[in-house]
């Protein structure tokens, strides 16, 4: 299957756009790219393993946090994993005004 | 430094203006090469916190997974994102600096004062990691055509 990689990733594939790995599930898949690319590891899980929680992995369109399954769901060759950083901010946070204002 | 055309340019500070006084959000296509974002195109997104629209803003994953993909068949890529901070200044917040994850990526951020777009600056997430990562103050180069 193919996996979309983020600009900021890039780096650590080889400047790929997109890697093609192979495995049963999201989980599979997963392991396969960071065991090609070990590099890319620490910048897509935790210390203990787990995904960061900035880092949101689609399949296809589906939000894998809501798929039923989550990571164990099983995958086919055609599918397309998609891994994006979030993105959000703001100007100011409320404790921030408060203290100002203050 | 990041290279805007000056349509582009005028179109992040518009939508500004439009989404006034809440904050506007957006995603900068184009090529990251010899130390520059440049950017061919803009692309506005919705921003997800109606809870709090005034002061903060957020993007779904999932438009940006859209986004991510039709840049691809036109062969860009994200190279960084804009937002709007009404009746603040052009200035990255603890919030901004805490959310940016995207290292490399230029982040846009115009001042709207009363509804008027003012200061528009840009800041590049640079460092190694998460850990790592800091802004810089980012030129912005404006062209014409």
């Amino acid at each position: 299957m193919e996996i979309n990689i983020p600009t900021p990733l890039r780096q650590y594939v080889g400047k790929q756009a997109s890697v093609q790995v192979e495995g049963a599930t999201v989980n599979d898949a997963l392991a396969a790219l960071t065991a090609a690319y070990p590099d890319l590891k620490k910048h897509l899980f935790t210390d203990e393993g787990k995904l960061r929680s900035f880092v949101n992995l689609y399949l296809n369109d589906d939000d894998i946090r809501y798929l039923p399954e989550k990571e164990a769901t099983r995958v086919s060759e055609s599918d397309s994993l998609t891994i994006i950083p979030s993105i959000a901010g703001g100007s100011y946070a409320d404790g921030e005004l408060l203290r100002a204002v203050r | 430094m990041l290279k805007l055309k000056i349509a582009e340019y005028q179109a992040i500070r518009a939508h500004g203006e439009e989404t006034y006084p809440h904050e506007c959000c957006g995603v900068l296509l184009g090529v990251a090469d010899d130390g520059a974002n440049t950017v061919n195109e803009t692309v506005r997104a919705g921003n997800t916190r109606t809870d709090s629209a005034h002061n903060r803003y957020n993007i779904s994953p999932q438009e940006l997974v859209k986004i991510q993909r039709q840049a691809r068949e036109k062969k860009l890529d994200i190279v960084g994102f804009y937002h709007s901070h009404p009746d603040h200044p052009a200035q990255w917040s603890v919030t901004d600096f805490a959310e940016a994850h995207w290292i490399g990526c230029s982040y846009v951020i115009t001042a709207v004062e009363k509804g008027k777009a003012a200061i528009t600056n840009s800041f590049l997430l640079t460092g190694a990691d998460e850990d790592d990562k800091k802004f810089l103050d980012e030129p912005i180069e404006i062209s014409k055509a």
